[in-house]
């Protein structure tokens, strides 16, 4: 038995499930977006795809390999975003980045995501929980000149 | 033999408690734990001793100077080093400046368009890095030699790439991720009979066996202090007189000149060559405590203790289920370093569940990427002994992996 306080904060149920039954998890034929990312210090990799589709997410998948947080946290994220807009999907990754990192209470816009609040207690693991994150972000730098 | 109850109780820190829980430390080979004996060096050295070297005309600075290059000295017999002459030891940073050191002098120098470094798929980024740079600035190639299943380097490829182009062949003693030994002193043979210079990474072997650098055959030796109860902050260049003699000056300063004038300036004799501005005095003094407590125990009393740890818990991780084991099969084959993985469970999430047992192993790729690579993992978990370390902890650490299993285990069967 764990009985550590603290490392229930760390693994919580919903982020176990993420991890045990990872969503949007595969590989799309064709997105109108992707990119990836590499966390060096524990190898943690993730690959992202988007369609978007009138200025929605209408598909994304995820593909990667990592550590608990980072695979739940990425498996979170695709759930949360598809269906949403893409100014929709940026105030998201404000408000996730600004609790991951800023100390800022979660949200309540950010749902389930809110059980990775517990990650800020382990500082080397809020890469982890932020590198699918950073990818999103970056991949929709493009979205203003593409569209 | 080695009583390790006893000796436990002359390192402070192995009486802490670690999330309410005496902490079990399993990470030596990222760096060791210091007895009170080098703790008290270095606080003895700032509360009597404590002066600039090589300048001051005064009995602080005397009395420096001589503690200091004492431990030059102890270096020199530590490692069997020539006629045990001090003046082929240097003192660095660590290792790594250390590699960095031969890479730029002497690369700097003697390196040319297509000539090639011979190096190991097991090499520490710190045995990689300083070679990418300086073989790109020279035209030079990286060769590289592969392993075979069990870890160990495939000796006749190095043969077949040991060639007349090859100017220097640089491996690790032993793997800090796998545990092997590699056959040194065979290569330093070979290396030697082809002609070329051979450096060796010692970070992981000059604190858990007997070295002797004549034996080897090395023209140069690279390892850290802190990786063997020193402190850090000091690193170790070994290097054959004739070559420290010819190659150029590393860094430029104070200290490693033997004369300036308005735009020209001679060096001074080795080793103060390699030694510019004030060195980590104090660092290098308490090293030589370390030196003392190391040597009064016996390298090779230190070693068989490792074996004994290695062997008892290959013996019992091996019977964990879902265990990947990395490196050879044979603890006489490999130091105090066991690589490993647990079903599909992220080495973050195993170290996690360990630190909350208070045992402490390391997690990730160890710095050597292109072996992460070559396994086809992106990191391992690792636990690494050292005299300290008892078979009771490695108990706790199987303990621990179990409940990890129990608590990540259906991860590994439902996701493949
Ligand atoms: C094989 C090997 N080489 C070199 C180094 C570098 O040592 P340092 O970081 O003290 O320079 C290490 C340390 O991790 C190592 O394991």
């Amino acid at each position: 038995m764990l009985p550590e306080p603290e490392l229930d904060d760390l693994y919580r149920d919903i982020i176990l499930d993420h991890y045990r039954q990872p969503r949007n998890r595969g590989k799309l034929p064709k997105a109108d977006l992707s990119g990836e990312g590499y966390n060096p210090l524990c190898g943690d990799e993730v690959t992202l795809q988007l369609i978007v589709d009138n200025g929605k997410v209408r598909q994304v998948m995820f593909e990667g390999r990592g550590c608990s947080i980072s695979q739940a946290s990425t498996s979170m994220m695709t759930e949360i975003i598809k269906g949403k807009t893409i100014a929709e999907v940026r105030e998201m990754i404000e408000l996730f980045k600004a609790m991951m990192t800023k100390d800022q209470p979660a949200a309540p816009e950010l749902g389930d995501l809110e059980a990775l609040e517990g990650v800020r207690k382990f500082p080397v693991r809020v890469k982890c929980a932020t590198l699918a994150w950073n990818v999103l972000q970056d991949i929709l730098k493009e979205v203003k000149s593409k569209k | 033999m080695i009583n390790a109850q006893k000796l436990r109780q002359d390192f402070p820190i192995l009486s802490r408690q670690i999330h309410g829980q005496p902490l079990v430390y399993l990470d030596n080979a990222a760096t060791t734990q210091k007895p009170r004996a080098v703790i008290e060096a270095l606080k003895r050295y700032y509360e009597t001793t404590n002066a600039n070297i090589h300048r001051g005309v005064h009995t602080l600075s005397e009395e420096a100077t001589d503690q200091y290059e004492d431990v030059r000295a102890k270096v020199a017999q530590f490692i069997n080093a020539p006629e045990h002459d001090p003046s082929q030891i240097l003192f660095t940073r660590n290792a790594t400046e250390a590699i960095n050191l031969v890479a730029r002098a002497w690369g700097g120098e003697n390196l040319k368009p297509g000539d090639e470094i011979l190096l190991t798929v097991m090499e520490h980024h710190s045995n990689l890095i300083p070679w990418y740079l300086i073989a790109k600035e020279k035209g030079a190639r990286t060769v590289f030699v592969d392993i075979d299943e069990q870890g160990f380097l495939r000796m006749e490829e190095f043969k077949k790439k040991l060639t007349s182009r090859t100017k220097i062949v640089a491996v690790t003693h032993a793997s800090n991720v796998l545990g092997t030994i590699n056959p040194v002193a065979e290569i330093g043979k070979l290396a030697h009979d082809a002609g070329t210079l051979f450096l060796v990474d010692g970070a992981q072997s000059v604190p858990h066996l007997p070295m002797d650098v004549q034996k080897i055959g090395a023209d140069f030796l690279a390892f850290s202090a802190h990786k063997m109860l020193g402190p850090t902050g000091v690193g170790v260049l070994y290097g054959r007189k004739e070559l420290l003699e010819a190659m150029p000056p590393f860094l430029g300063g104070g200290e490693m000149i033997s004369k300036v004038t308005l735009g020209e300036a001679a060096w001074n004799e080795v080793p103060w060559k390699y030694e510019a501005g004030t060195p980590n005095i104090a660092d290098v003094i308490a090293f030589g405590a370390a030196l003392d407590y190391l040597q009064e125990i016996g390298m090779e009393t230190v070693q068989k203790h490792e074996q004994e740890l290695v062997s008892y818990a290959l013996r019992v991780l091996s019977a964990l289920e879902e265990i990947v084991l990395y490196g050879p099969a044979k603890p006489e084959q490999r130091t105090g370093v066991v690589s490993f993985n647990v079903g599909t469970i992220h080495p973050h999430d195993i170290s996690q569940i360990l630190d909350s047992r208070g045992i402490a192993i390391r997690a990730g790729h160890h710095c050597a990427q292109p072996l992460m690579r070559r396994l086809n993992v992106v990191a391992t978990a690792r636990a690494s002994f050292y005299l300290y370390n008892t078979p009771q902890e490695i108990d706790l650490l199987v303990e621990a992996l179990k409940e990890a299993r129990k608590f990540f285990g259906h991860v590994a069967r439902t996701r493949t």
